[in-house]
């Protein structure tokens, strides 16, 4: 560290007989915050072809400082067409000039985003659409990969597959236990305010098993999921991006498809109803406890009421839901992975998007489900 | 054996490395690895792949810290203090990574203009000024608005090197600074690598095995060897060549396969 007090950095111009000389005095180091200017008016009453000669008897230590004066100092001696003898400085300096490019580029002028709302939005459908397709095929090759797998003839090993079914399923059993739980206790406590006025406290079981059963497990599963694991499948692959390991199975006809894409999806759609029913059930333990400690509902009273208010079609309905979420958060999280650029920054761009994507997306879906119930009438 | 270049060099050591020992757990990379640095000097670590020449690079900028043994900057034994020493030593450095290690969030000019921006009191226009004449010495000037994943490999690695210098440095470390160049952009590089130390007075350490390149800049040296796990030989590379007589640095040195017999006869 340059502890040492520098003397400050200074620059003369004296005209002389057939030339004019510039001398340069004192210490010229960048991190002491002195780097002086050079005012282009300076090189203004310079005769023409009178040289300019350098004089740095006095010069103290220097770095880049120094350098960035000189070169702005060519840069106005050159506009002026005064001519600089920097052969006259110290070699070493000369040779760093000697470096740098004579002008530099002139930034490119910014680009101009103009207000126009309806070029906007059709940018946006079409880019939403264009989504859509590329989600469509992805889902489409890995189906078919799907199926040849199951007839031994696919590119997905089995390995990936399996790790990918843990990190999906039994590694977040736990989570997906804690918020069904919470989510069954917070329901039986909504119900249990209202239907006891009407001393209907034992309804308060046929409200959260439909209510689990029909929605909310299925639904906070999904988004719990879409957080959990499609972000970091969307990180995952984006990560391989950057560093052409995505490009390298390309090369070697390792269809992405079906060796990277396959299992995910697959890991999903395979747990995410297991983990629905496991929500489910969880989740009616939930709204039992508060039922029992707060409403003192009897065991056995609460296990008759919620068996009758289920018909099994509830759970297939659940069921085809939270394979469909699986489904759709694995392939859109791939997806944002994959179209990533290939930046640090990127990665973190994509693992928010794919979050974003998976739980705005998982609750649209929900809706549409709830519309086809209506109709069908389940 | 004559492995040890007679020094005729009596400018002062800058850095002094003594008996150190570097190792992952139980597993020694090298040991007592000892060797002085003089002051202006560039100085080659040399050695086959996987010898540990980048873990020697690595407890030097402050990143591994060694098992054993001292490491001196002048006075300062860089492990032996406390982190706040360690950073004002750290100060002086500057490291140019294998493969750059740009920020990809920043454009090239923010780049080189934020440890400026941290470190020093400067104002935004002399920064500017600063990054464009250090893009400008390594011929990157053209890119300071371009980010990191829209370059070449050369570019980053020179857009790295800008970096390096951001703070003007005294002392810069190199790490494979021309693998992955073509010929003239190493050779440029090389150039620069003689500039920046007659134009700055830079101390550099240069962790590399492109042989071409060495001969044309290093001027001190230590040949690390992988099985022996230790410096086997000391001295310029050129001084190496010519009269280093250890078979694994005879072979290192010529690009010859190390049982040099068979190796005539194959061409």
């Amino acid at each position: 560290m340059n502890t040492s007090v520098n003397d400050a950095p200074q620059w003369h111009l004296q005209p002389e007989a057939n030339r004019t000389l510039v001398t340069l005095s004192g210490d010229w180091i960048a991190q002491d915050g002195r780097v002086p200017d050079f005012p282009q008016s300076a090189l203004k009453d310079i005769p023409p072809n009178e040289p300019v000669e350098f004089s740095t008897e006095h010069l103290g230590k220097w770095d880049t400082s120094l350098i960035s004066f000189l070169w702005e100092l060519m840069r106005d001696a050159r506009e002026a067409h005064v001519e600089l003898r920097i052969d006259t400085l110290p070699e070493s300096a000369h040779k760093l000039l000697d470096l740098l490019p004579e002008n530099p580029p002139q930034p490119p002028p910014p680009a101009r985003h103009a207000f126009a709302p309806v070029a906007a939005v059709g940018q946006f459908t079409l880019d939403t659409l264009n989504e859509v397709g590329c989600v469509s095929e992805m889902g489409a090759d890995a189906a078919r990969g799907g199926i040849a797998t199951a007839l031994g003839r696919g590119m997905m090993r089995t390995v990936d597959l399996m790790s990918d079914l843990n990190a999906a399923g039994p590694a977040a059993l736990l989570i997906v236990g804690v918020v069904n739980f919470l989510v069954g206790a917070i329901l039986a406590f909504v119900g249990s305010v209202e239907l006891h006025k009407f001393a209907a406290d034992i309804y308060v079981a046929s409200l959260v098993a439909i209510a689990m059963v029909r929605e909310m497990s299925a639904v906070m599963t999904a988004i719990i999921m879409a957080g959990r694991t499609g972000g970091a499948y969307a990180a995952r692959i984006s990560t391989m991006q950057g560093n052409e390991e995505i490009d390298a199975l390309q090369v070697f006809g390792i269809p992405v498809s079906n060796y990277l894409i396959l299992p995910s999806v697959l890991a999903l759609a395979f747990t995410m109803p297991l983990l629905y029913l496991y929500g489910c059930l969880i989740g009616m333990l939930g709204g039992f406890c508060v039922s029992y400690i707060m409403l003192h509902v009897s065991p056995l009273g609460y296990f008759h009421e919620t068996l009758g208010a289920l018909p099994l079609d509830q759970f297939t309905f659940g069921f085809i839901k939270s394979f469909v979420f699986g489904s759709f958060i694995g392939l859109t999280s791939c997806r944002i992975g994959l179209k990533a650029g290939r930046s640090a920054a990127d990665v973190g761009i994509a693992a928010t998007k794919a979050v974003v994507v998976g739980i705005v997306g998982v609750i649209a879906l929900d809706a549409v489900f709830a519309v086809i119930a209506n109709v069908i009438g389940i | 054996m004559n492995n040890q270049m007679p020094s005729t060099d009596d400018r002062p050591a800058l850095i002094t490395v003594n008996d150190l020992t570097l190792a992952f757990g139980p597993r020694v990379i090298q040991h007592d690895v000892s060797f002085q640095v003089k002051r202006g000097s560039i100085f080659a670590v040399m050695g086959g792949s996987g010898c540990g020449k980048s873990t020697l690079l690595k407890s030097m900028i402050g990143l591994l810290r060694p098992t054993g043994g001292t490491y001196k900057v002048e006075k300062d034994d860089y492990w032996a203090g406390d982190d706040a020493s360690r950073i004002r030593i750290g100060r002086r450095f500057g490291v140019l990574f294998q493969s750059g290690a740009l920020w990809s969030s920043m454009t090239v000019g923010e780049n080189v203009a934020l440890p400026m921006q941290m470190f020093t009191k400067l104002e935004a226009p002399v920064i500017r000024r600063l990054v464009e004449l250090k893009l400008g010495l390594v011929g990157m000037l053209h890119a300071i608005d371009q980010y990191p994943s829209e370059l070449s490999g050369g570019m980053r690695k020179r857009a790295g090197l800008a970096r390096a210098m951001s703070l003007d440095p005294d002392i810069l470390f190199f790490d494979e600074p021309s693998a992955g160049l073509d010929p003239i952009t190493s050779a440029r590089l090389d150039d620069l690598i003689l500039n920046l130390r007659d134009g700055l007075g830079a101390t550099i350490i240069i962790v590399s095995h492109e042989l071409s390149s060495l001969f044309h800049i290093a001027d001190d040296g230590i040949f690390l060897d992988a099985e022996q796990k230790t410096a086997i030989a000391h001295g310029s590379p050129t001084w190496l060549r010519d009269h280093c007589d250890d078979p694994m640095v005879h072979a290192f040195m010529h690009r010859e396969q190390l049982d040099s017999s068979s190796s005539h006869g194959n061409g």
